[in-house]
């Protein structure tokens, strides 16, 4: 068995391995709405395989990931729901 | 429609603004375009309205048209992107900040507002510029739009006013008071107004216009990285030099929240394939003066033309020994600027009343000997 | 025959079965060869992530790891500045990636076709959801509904079973008899009849509708039910997630960036797989969509010929059972092409408000009374985001019979310093 880690989702702890991609985690962690679309709707990954760039969010910092092209690594810090493609969310809010 | 009284070619914004302002004079105006309407260099370009000056008929022309666009700038659709975010030029040392006290002057002599940035005001005001940079000009009234829908909502005044736009028509020739499109059929108008922006060369080849190409790359969304259209003061040596290949630092921040970066300038050149190397030497430019660019990602990258005259202003007005035949073209880089200008400056001709500028600097006569030489070539009168 | 000083420099993009192959196929005959993907792993589509299943894909992977191809994944391939020369983007970094020989296996994307409510989060696509399973989305006691076209569907709902979803319905927009004729061609592919047999014992007990389609998801800020609809009747079904499809894009981004010719919407090649550009090379979905077993001859193929002289390719004793091979599959790629052709009515869902570019949100709506792709990308932002017309492009151009336009650099949204960093001088190629 793969050793198990933890990757944060929006400060949720969620347990995943090193097959698991970032897409998968935030879904796991019961995260639909990955991002808004320019006209604020909800938007989640389509295609899985880096065409549509639904999947995007922030990783480690870094907003604009395609979160269905990288496997989790311990300690990733994953952030979702930013407005637009390159910004970061403004630091979290306690949800 | 029954017979035209003036037949556009070209729906590129000059031509836009050439249709809407002949339509308001009450001339039934037919526009034909070669693609779709607002393509062109009209598709490809930076979109700043910008007052310039280089010289005194430049520095007219685009006040002059500045001035127009603000007017009017209520009635754009949304669309258009009309952001008044104004010019910042930057200098990056103190010779270039000599520049920037010149062009204050220069300016301010003229009514325009203006004002100089020192080093720790530059950096306030842009604080993703580098550091150590010498200062800056901050030129408020300055705009930047999106061209295209503002082409398309000049075409839709003319349609109101009875006049007609045909798309996907392409004008293969020109024989006095005829148009003679790529498909065999002839149109008639006793004015026909030269509006195909580079391409028009193709159709007379006198006129004194050579292409000049321009690379451009878009960003990500980014809201507030940048919150002026930043020009390097180094861009005047690259708009108004003459080397075959230059490119300088402008960066425009967009209505969506993205960064438009610019720009190269290359004569000799007709492919629109991209170019690496100027492109990287272009990006490079301009990561030398926001750092912070390096990381944000590029979508796309495009190149358009320009049509450049010798002395880089346009050619406005009847056409040297054409009897019907009336230029707007050779725009150059400022097309998008001065169209507003160039649209009321013709129809002022042609009705014949006084235009509020002097119009003669953009007179198609000054360059009467290349159109006396093609007329003697071709064996007409 | 001069001595060749350095081995042929052969370069392979796209790291599915036709990657994989081809690169196999080159190193044996001593090239040096560097196989490239975007994604993080081996495989492609198919046979995605690490601890994938079939047999022959494992063998095929162990043969890959084993082998003296250098592998580089997580590498896009976002220009070709010059002929002999590939820039790709690395996490950020620019790859500059020379080569002497091309092959090309960029494989397929899905088709989405936009209905109102398709935009919303939890819709995937059909390989997008199997992707997002093997990337680690649980699935146990999830009701999924799997819609769209193509064999994908069975496989994929199948899939599904195996890991614990519930599929209430398999929706198949194509008709029954056209099914019958698909089926019938299988004998194409001995294989496929016994994957196609092996799918249908796991999916005993799951309804597979024929002639019948998604035309409404439900939901607000994600899916909660969908509608579908045959000539018959329309009724509604309960889901947590909907996987929807309708067949398969080739990615031609790359080849028509090299100039290689493309003829109603595949690279033309040659016998031997080379494309309208010499020393390029293309196999795989891009030349026909006709699933993996097309794919590894095809890469076969395109091996044997980027790394031998004409005269030599002949001696390499398996060319013949490749061709056979090779048109057994394109027999069967044309059966899966007229089986599944997309039908009229699907044409008619979206309503004037659904969005049909996701990126810029442009609805069907604003598209009346443009002309073109070109007119309705410069007025109303079309296709001008992060997808770059990937997605929008193929239904634009099933609704509205619009062509896309030309492809440019970068192929992928890359960094600025990426895009920025210049061509390496001649003298360290090797
Ligand atoms: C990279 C770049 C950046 C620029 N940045 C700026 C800027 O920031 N500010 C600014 O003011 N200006 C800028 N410009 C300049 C500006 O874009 C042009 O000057 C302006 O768009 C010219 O408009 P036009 O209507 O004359 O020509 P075009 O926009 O080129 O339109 C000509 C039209 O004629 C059509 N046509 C051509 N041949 C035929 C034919 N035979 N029959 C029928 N139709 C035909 C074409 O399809 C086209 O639609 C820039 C230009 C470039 C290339
Ligand atoms: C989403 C999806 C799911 C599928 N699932 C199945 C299935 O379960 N069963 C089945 O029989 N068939 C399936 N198929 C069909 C299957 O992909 C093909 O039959 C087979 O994999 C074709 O192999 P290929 O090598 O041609 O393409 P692919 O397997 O698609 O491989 C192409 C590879 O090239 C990479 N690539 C593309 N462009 C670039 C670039 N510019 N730079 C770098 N890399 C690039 C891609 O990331 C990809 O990994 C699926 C197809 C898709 C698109
Ligand atoms: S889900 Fe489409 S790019 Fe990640």
């Amino acid at each position: 068995m793969r050793e198990q880690f933890e990757v944060r989702v929006n400060r949720e702890a969620i347990t995943v391995d090193d097959t698991t991609t970032v897409a998968a985690a935030i879904l796991r962690a019961g995260v639909a709405g990955f991002r808004q679309s320019p006209d604020g709707h909800w938007r989640g990954p389509l295609c899985g395989m880096g065409i549509c760039a639904e999947c995007r969010a922030t990783i480690d910092g870094v907003p604009g990931q395609y979160t269905c092209q990288r496997w989790c690594r311990p300690g990733m810090q994953i952030v979702t729901g930013a407005a637009s493609d390159g910004e970061a969310p403004d630091e979290l809010e306690e949800r | 429609m029954s017979l035209p009284d003036a037949i556009i070619i070209g729906a590129g914004i000059v031509g836009a603004a050439c249709a809407e302002r002949l339509s308001a004079d009450g001339l039934r105006v037919l526009v034909l375009e070669a693609d779709v309407a607002g393509s062109g260099a009209t598709a490809a370009g930076m979109g700043h309205v910008v007052v310039m000056d280089d010289n005194e008929a430049e520095f007219a022309l685009t006040r002059y048209s500045s001035d127009l666009w603000r007017a009017r700038s209520a009635e754009l659709p949304q669309r258009a992107e009309w952001e008044p975010v104004g010019t910042l030029w930057v200098a990056s040392d103190a010779e270039e900040f000599e520049g920037a006290r010149r062009k204050l002057a220069f300016y301010r002599e003229r009514g325009l507002q203006a004002e100089l940035l020192d080093e720790q005001s530059l950096h306030e005001a842009e604080p993703q510029l580098r550091p150590g940079l010498a200062g800056g000009l901050l030129i408020p009234e300055d705009a930047v739009t999106y061209p295209p829908p503002v082409a398309a909502w000049l075409l839709r005044q003319m349609q109101e006013r009875g006049g007609e736009l045909r798309q996907s028509v392409r004008v293969q020739a020109i024989a006095g008071d005829m148009v003679v499109l790529a498909n065999g059929n002839q149109l008639q108008a006793p004015l026909i107004v030269l509006a195909a922006g580079a391409a028009s060369v193709g159709l007379i080849p006198a006129l004194p216009l050579q292409p000049r190409k321009g690379h451009l790359a878009i960003t990500d969304r980014v809201p507030g990285f940048v919150r002026h259209q930043l020009v390097e003061l180094g861009y005047l040596k690259s708009a108004h030099g003459s080397s075959l290949e230059s490119v300088a630092f402008n960066v425009q921040p967009r209505a969506t929240g993205q960064l438009l970066i610019g720009s190269s300038r290359q004569y000799g050149q007709t492919s629109a394939e991209i170019n690496h190397g100027i492109l990287s030497r272009m990006l490079q430019q301009a990561i030398g003066y926001l750092p912070g660019l390096a990381h944000l990602s590029i979508l796309r990258t495009w190149t358009g033309f320009r049509a450049a005259t010798p002395d880089k202003l346009p050619l406005i007005g009847p056409a040297p020994g054409h009897e019907h035949l009336w230029l707007a073209t050779g725009h150059e880089g400022l097309g998008i600027t001065t169209s507003l200008a160039t649209g009321q400056l013709l129809a002022d001709l042609v009705a014949g009343r006084p235009p509020a500028i002097d119009a003669a600097p953009y007179a198609p006569s000054r360059f009467a000997d290349s159109f006396r030489e093609e007329a003697a070539r071709a064996g007409t009168v | 025959m001069p001595a060749v000083p350095q081995p042929v420099r052969v370069l392979v993009v796209g790291a599915g079965p036709a990657g994989m192959q081809a690169a196999l196929t080159a190193v044996a005959s001593g090239a040096a060869v560097t196989l490239v993907d975007g994604s993080p792993s081996l495989g492609g589509q198919i046979w995605r992530g690490e601890q994938s299943h079939s047999r022959a894909a494992a063998a095929l992977f162990e043969r890959v790891r084993g082998s003296e191809v250098r592998l580089l994944f997580g590498c896009q391939i976002v220009d070709a500045p010059e002929p002999g020369l590939l820039l790709g983007a690395a996490e950020g970094k620019a790859e500059w990636l020379p080569y002497d020989r091309l092959i090309l296996a960029t494989g397929a994307r899905e088709i989405f076709l936009p209905f109102p409510g398709w935009t919303l989060p939890n819709v995937f696509g059909v390989g997008g959801i199997q992707a997002l399973a093997k990337g680690g989305l649980p699935l146990a006691g999830k009701r999924v509904v799997v819609a769209g076209s193509g064999p994908l569907l069975w496989s994929v709902a199948a899939y599904l079973r195996g890991r614990g979803a519930e599929i209430p319905l398999i929706a198949e927009q194509t008709d029954l008899a056209r099914l019958v004729q698909f089926a019938a061609a299988l004998r194409f592919l001995p294989s496929k009849f016994m994957e196609a047999i092996g799918i249908a014992r796991t999916l005993i007990g799951t309804g597979l509708r024929t002639g019948c389609y998604p035309v409404h998801a439900h939901g607000a800020d994600r899916l909660t039910a969908v509608t579908l609809r045959t000539s018959a009747r329309e009724w509604t079904v309960d889901c947590d997630y909907l996987a929807c499809g309708f067949g398969f894009a080739p990615n031609l981004e790359l080849p028509l960036l090299l100039g290689c010719t493309v003829r109603d919407g595949f690279v033309v090649v040659d016998e031997w797989q080379q494309t309208s550009v010499p020393g390029i090379f293309c196999v795989g979905e891009p030349t026909g969509i006709g699933g993996a077993e097309k794919s590894l001859a095809e890469g076969a193929i395109a091996g044997i010929a980027a790394t031998c002289d004409v005269k030599d390719r002949a001696l390499k004793g398996s060319t013949a059972s490749l061709f056979a091979e090779r048109l057994r599959c394109r027999r069967f790629a044309d059966a899966l092409r007229r089986g599944f052709a997309l039908r009229e009515e699907l044409r008619t869902l979206p309503a004037s408000d659904t969005i049909l570019c996701r990126c810029e949100d442009v609805t069907i709506g604003r598209l009346i009374g443009h002309p073109s792709w070109r007119s309705a990308k410069l007025h109303e932002r079309l296709g001008m985001g992060h997808c770059q017309g990937r997605v929008c492009g193929a239904a634009a151009e099933f609704l509205l019979g619009w062509p896309m336009e030309s492809v440019r650099p970068p192929l992928f949204p890359v960094h600025v310093d990426t895009l920025a960093s210049v061509v390496p001088s001649r003298e360290h190629d090797g």
